[in-house]
């Protein structure tokens, strides 16, 4: 009964606004309707783009060092230069990209299954599951991203003993989503406690629905939208994060190009080599912008009202 | 209100005592001690006296039991990566110079940051509010390790006015400084300018202005005060991250800070400097986390615990 009057409900409203064009068409065409959005979306696509193809498009393997061509500044040969063992750094850049998005996008994964996991329980439970729930996120909040981070990289290592280069991108990106998760967490239960009080939701437990039910159709699609914006803009902060252990010494190892890494390895040769710094950090924020872009530009496609 | 504050210091407790405990044993999981082969090349013998001085034979429930309650009289111990000094001094001869750093940048965060944010509420939609919020977004998403590389690259290699690290004279000072404060000044100017372009259309500001208050007198102390509060919300929970943020500053300007040895304790197992971070950095957190509210409730009369 309860699921037959929903799906009427439902299939009405798809009716109304089958007619307007959709919901995802709508946000797509106001999406697209805000320039910065869009180009930032097309840098971001371009990045991908790289990082997927990226033993085609660079025109040197990343780990091709040829010692008498060392930092040499942008020249026709390397659009870039070289950096401090006559490695290529646009290949560089370019493979650095496959690095940052796949921790960036990885970690936000990770980040999403925790945090919509504890902020549903936190959030239709309630009681003292939430105040365990709370108590953890502000545990991970008392303790900054990069230092707790840094702490788990180094944990992971001890544990992992062996080192490949896949091993310590996964160590990576296991350190950084197991902290990852707070934002999510808390506004997935922001979002729950606010619906909870909505009329569907008491139509949903009048009808005798299940609160796990209610969590996972009811109240879970309602909040999408702002967990859409969330991950977007998570990945930019992951990004940062490893681009930020990585300037400590503690994330991707040599050969492996980083951009954090290329950022702090350039502060020696700063003085002379100036093309070592500018590049890794242009391309760095660069990325991190379009990130923040392109969140900024969802929020306001698939939210209209809210305005920030 | 006294129940309140209770249930909100025990909670804080709570907190504090989990974080204890979470870095104790994270810590020890990590395979290694202070006094491996590598770190201190000594007979073993020597070794053993080492361990069982510093209390690391022992089964590790005791040593955190050990270790709380040397911490509640006050004793941190011994720094392993700087054994002639105690945790206490180490701390006390490098976190001012990391205070002084995270400290001017909250003044300049606030300052200037709500004053460009006003700007640009008030010339919405003007190509002053763009540029200012042009800025503030590349100040909030752009790291500060890569804001101070650009700083470098330009005023001291470039035009070469002011020195590229060191700390000493006011002119060391600059470019860390800015480096810094770009990141919390973007995010004060930021939530100022939203808020403030929120005020700005409340009735209570239309009758401010129907009762002919001058223009000055309606921003500045009828819509600015309440513009602000929303910050105390913003820029508290920014501060245990002024305070590891300054990691990457010190390390890019070499500037004696605390910010170093977070990165060091870690890697050399020092134990004791580990858990003084932690510790450090969770009850900074607790206490501005709970000031924060405190003070919400004071400045927003509608906000009753």
């Amino acid at each position: 009964m309860a699921a037959h009057v929903e799906q009427s409900a439902l299939a009405a409203q798809q009716r109304v606004t089958h007619r307007r064009g959709g919901l995802w068409r709508d946000a797509a065409r106001r999406f697209f309707r805000n320039r910065l959005a869009s180009v930032a979306f097309v840098v971001l696509a371009l990045l991908i783009f790289a990082a997927i193809f990226a033993d085609v498009i660079a025109p040197f393997p990343y780990d091709y060092a040829v010692l008498s061509e060392a930092t040499q500044f942008p020249s026709r040969e390397h659009l870039l230069g070289t950096d401090a063992v006559g490695r290529d750094l646009l290949s560089r850049l370019i493979y650095g990209a496959r690095i940052s998005l796949l921790v960036g996008f990885s970690v936000q994964l990770i980040a999403l299954v925790i945090g919509i996991s504890l902020g549903l329980l936190a959030g239709s439970l309630g009681g003292w599951v939430d105040y365990i729930v709370m108590r953890g996120v502000e545990v991970f909040t008392a303790i900054p991203t990069v230092l707790f981070a840094l702490f788990l990289v180094s944990v992971l290592r001890g544990i992992g003993a062996a080192g490949g280069p896949s091993n310590e991108v996964v160590t990576l990106i296991l350190a950084i989503g197991l902290v990852a998760w707070v934002d999510i967490c808390r506004l997935t239960r922001a979002q729950l406690l606010s619906l909870r009080e909505k009329d569907f939701v008491l139509a949903a437990h009048a009808v005798g629905a299940s609160r796990l039910r209610i969590a996972l159709h009811h109240m879970l699609p309602n909040t999408l939208t702002p967990i859409i914006i969330a991950f977007t803009l998570g990945v930019a902060t992951a990004i940062f994060t490893e681009a930020g252990l990585s300037f400590l010494g503690l994330g991707i190892n040599d050969p492996l190009p980083s951009w954090g890494k290329m950022v702090a390895e350039s502060t020696a040769y700063l003085r002379v080599y100036w093309h070592l710094g500018l590049f890794p950090t242009l391309v760095l924020a660069i990325t991190m912008l379009s990130f923040s872009f392109v969140g900024d530009g969802l929020r306001d496609a698939l939210d209209p009202q809210l305005n920030v | 209100m006294a129940r309140y504050l209770l249930g909100r210091l025990f909670g804080l407790l709570l907190v504090f005592v989990i974080v204890s405990m979470l870095a104790f044993t994270m810590m020890h999981a990590v395979p290694g001690g202070p006094f491996d082969e590598e770190k201190a090349p000594l007979p073993p013998a020597a070794r053993a006296n080492l361990l069982r001085k510093y209390g690391l034979d022992r089964p590790l429930y005791e040593q955190y039991g050990l270790y709380m309650w040397n911490v509640l009289q006050g004793d941190f111990g011994i720094s392993f990566q700087s054994p002639t000094e105690t945790v206490i001094e180490l701390i006390a001869r490098t976190w001012p110079v990391s205070m002084a750093l995270g400290g001017i940048t909250i003044l300049i965060a606030l300052s200037v940051g709500t004053t460009l944010g006003l700007i640009a509420a008030i010339k919405q939609n003007t190509w002053i509010d763009y540029t200012v919020t042009f800025i503030a977004t590349l100040g909030i998403t752009v790291p500060n390790f890569v804001v101070a590389i650009w700083l470098l690259l330009l005023f001291a290699v470039r035009l070469q006015w002011l020195p590229t690290g060191g700390w000493g004279d006011w002119r060391t000072a600059i470019l860390p400084v800015l480096a810094f404060a770009l990141g919390p000044t973007a995010l004060v100017a930021r939530y100022t300018r939203s808020s403030m372009v929120e005020v700005i259309r409340a009735d209570y500001i239309r009758t401010a202005r129907a009762k002919g208050l001058g223009e000055r007198v309606v921003i500045m102390r009828h819509a600015l005060k309440n513009a602000l509060i929303p910050l105390i919300t913003i820029l508290g929970p920014q501060i245990p991250n002024l305070i590891t943020g300054t990691i990457f500053i010190e390390v890019i300007f070499r500037i004696p800070g605390l910010g170093k040895f977070f990165v060091t304790s870690v890697l050399l197992r020092d134990y004791p400097m580990i858990m003084a971070t932690m510790l450090l950095v969770a009850m900074t957190w607790g206490i501005v986390y709970l000031l924060s509210d405190l003070l919400y409730t004071m400045v927003d009369p509608r906000i009753r615990i």
